[in-house]
């Protein structure tokens, strides 16, 4: 027996390359894991039949004496990334059987590492929303708490990792798709630098915002599937390479901003203030000076990321028309197939963002929304550089509180308010993390607790320091 | 707004939404921007948008279909996905 609460990626390792168990024994091992606990979960939208297969080949490599960090180690993929020949339906009715044509470049790295893909993961409808409720194929539920969600939009990756059903996942994160499911689940997420990670092969929702990013159960793991996926690629125009930005000097002692504003503001849990001045404190014993830093419109992420985003989820998601892939609704003319063909594939969410992207984007209100939260958006940018002139990383909560009831949160505002923290690293394009920071009671809740996360945030290009302090303290957790 | 707005929207969304559908986004839509209306607040004055535009991608040259870089797609898999197709083009309904 394969002990899979306690396997990480690094120790699967060394026990593949000692040969104490197989590649095969490794994916049976999950997939049997998969088997009792998928069902009441909902984490796999479609285990791929081909998983020995693949575990084989791996084996074949390592009696070779083959060594990659990801040869032989099993992961879960998002469904809104392509797998050449396997189903990608970004969990829509529109594309339920879609079979992708290409490998997205981050999947085509993880191939060459010899990885293992065991199927593919809920996510909300599009990676539009915050707790996978929005999935046209049922909610993912949270592993601590079945009967809360397990956040979004990649809760099916963050659940996965969490209840041991893979070794490591790939998300998506827009808004913090990656590090809210992370932070709800009780994982590490983290999403690079916009461009560190080709999104070559991602399905666009905002592309000036979406980063493919990892789940793992620690700062070592998900270090080793970065290391595998990140780099410049001549397929994405976004791209970038290491000298895109300066380098950050070394440092001995290094400086966290925390926006107490913020997170001491309406809205935050109290459990959650608790917990994340308890980590401040954590930290300054590690030896990191905290500063209190003060963002001017940091308030106005929020409105500058649900103006930009779904202006441009209108746009990338215009593509869906029941033509070239995916559903067709048969209508009596051209324009009729497709107004039929996206009235039957999109669901509510995806339907709403459509329509408030095509509304800012109209000519009427263009200046006064889609205008202006260009301009708001540059004015963050500048007030992130002038911060990290004085400070090496920025610290904050990941989520306001722990993850909500499923249907709890029916409005699409309230929702939209989860976001509140994540969204800005999307904004600015910089790297951001988020980390387990304990388990806190909630009256009503389970009796061990439910997870929250901290998220440190880095300047562009400084994933090394996200590294960094995660490994910090996470040795003090 | 109102319901002839959501409407039009969905016009040149080109989704197909029952009446009923109509009233609840417009009930939506009303709560999102008057949450996104705080855009207003912000101070431009000193602020103007960046359009830093520049030609990303490469010139246009000939590949040897064996070299690494050529395209890998299969023509096959592409077809495979087309709703309605004949001797592999895809089949649309008339245009004009």
């Amino acid at each position: 027996m394969i002990d899979l609460k306690n396997l990480t990626i690094r120790k699967a390792r060394v026990a593949l390359d000692a040969k104490k168990f197989s590649a095969v024994d490794l994916a049976e091992a999950y997939l049997d894991e998969i088997k009792k606990k998928n069902k009441e979960l909902n984490v796999y939208l479609e285990v791929y039949d081909d998983v020995l297969e693949q575990a084989k080949v791996a084996d074949e490599l390592i009696a070779k004496g083959e060594s990659f960090p990801l040869l032989g180690i099993p992961l879960a993929i998002k469904d809104n990334i392509l797998i050449q020949g396997k189903k990608a339906s970004s969990a829509s009715k529109i594309l339920e059987n879609y079979v992708a044509s290409y490998d997205a470049t981050a999947i085509a790295k993880l191939k060459k590492q010899g990885a293992v893909f065991l199927g593919r993961t809920n996510m909300d409808e599009f990676a539009m929303g915050g707790s996978t409720e929005n999935s046209a194929f049922g909610v993912t539920k949270n592993p601590n708490d079945v009967s809360r969600v397990a956040g979004g939009s990649s809760g099916g990756s963050a659940a996965a990792v969490a209840a041991n059903l893979c070794l490591g996942a790939l998300g998506s994160d827009t808004g913090g798709s990656v590090r809210l499911p992370a932070s709800f689940c009780g994982v590490v997420g983290m999403k690079p630098t916009y461009g560190r990670i080709s999104r070559y092969g991602l399905m666009s929702m905002g592309s000036s915002l979406d980063c493919i990013g990892q789940f793992a159960k620690n700062l070592e793991d998900t270090q080793i599937i970065f290391d595998a996926i990140s780099g410049y690629d001549i397929l994405d125009s976004t791209s970038i390479n290491d000298d895109t930005y300066p380098k950050l000097l070394d440092k001995k002692e290094l400086t966290i901003g925390v926006p107490w504003n913020l997170v001491n503001g309406e809205g935050i849990n109290q459990k959650t203030k608790e917990n994340f001045a308890e980590c401040m404190k954590k930290l300054e014993t590690l030896g990191f000076t905290i500063k209190d830093i003060s963002i001017k419109n940091l308030e106005i992420a929020l409105s500058t990321y649900y103006i930009i985003m779904p202006a441009e989820a209108s746009t990338n998601l215009a593509r869906f028309d029941g033509i070239r892939y995916g559903l067709h609704k048969e209508g009596k003319n051209l324009m009729e197939d497709y107004k039929l063909t996206k009235g039957a594939g999109f669901g509510v969410e995806v339907r709403r963002r459509i329509l408030l992207g095509a509304y800012v984007l109209s000519a009427g209100y263009y200046d006064a929304y889609y205008g202006k939260a260009d301009i708001a958006r540059n004015a963050l940018k500048r007030e992130f550089k002038t911060a990290f002139e004085n400070v090496d990383l920025i610290a904050t909560p990941t989520s306001t509180s722990v993850a909500w009831k499923i249907g709890e949160k029916s409005d699409p505002v309230s929702a939209y308010l989860e976001d509140i923290f994540t969204v800005t690293a999307n904004i600015v394009g910089v790297p951001a993390i988020s980390i387990p920071s304990g388990f806190v009671q909630i009256e009503g809740a389970v009796d061990n607790g439910l997870p929250l996360g901290i998220q440190f945030m880095a300047p562009h290009g400084g994933e090394s320091l996200l590294f960094e302090v995660g490994k910090k303290f996470e040795g003090v957790q | 707004m109102d319901i002839k707005d959501v409407s039009k929207l969905a016009e040149l969304a080109r989704i197909e939404l029952s009446e009923e559908e109509k009233g609840e986004i417009l009930k939506d839509m009303e709560n999102i921007l008057g949450y996104i209306k705080q855009i207003e607040e912000v101070k431009v004055e000193d602020e103007m948008p960046e359009y830093n535009t520049y030609n990303v991608w490469r010139e246009d040259e000939i590949r040897n279909e064996n070299s690494p870089e050529a395209s890998k797609f299969s023509a096959e898999l592409i077809i495979e996905q087309f709703p309605d197709s004949q001797d592999g083009f895809l089949k649309v309904k008339k245009i004009l």
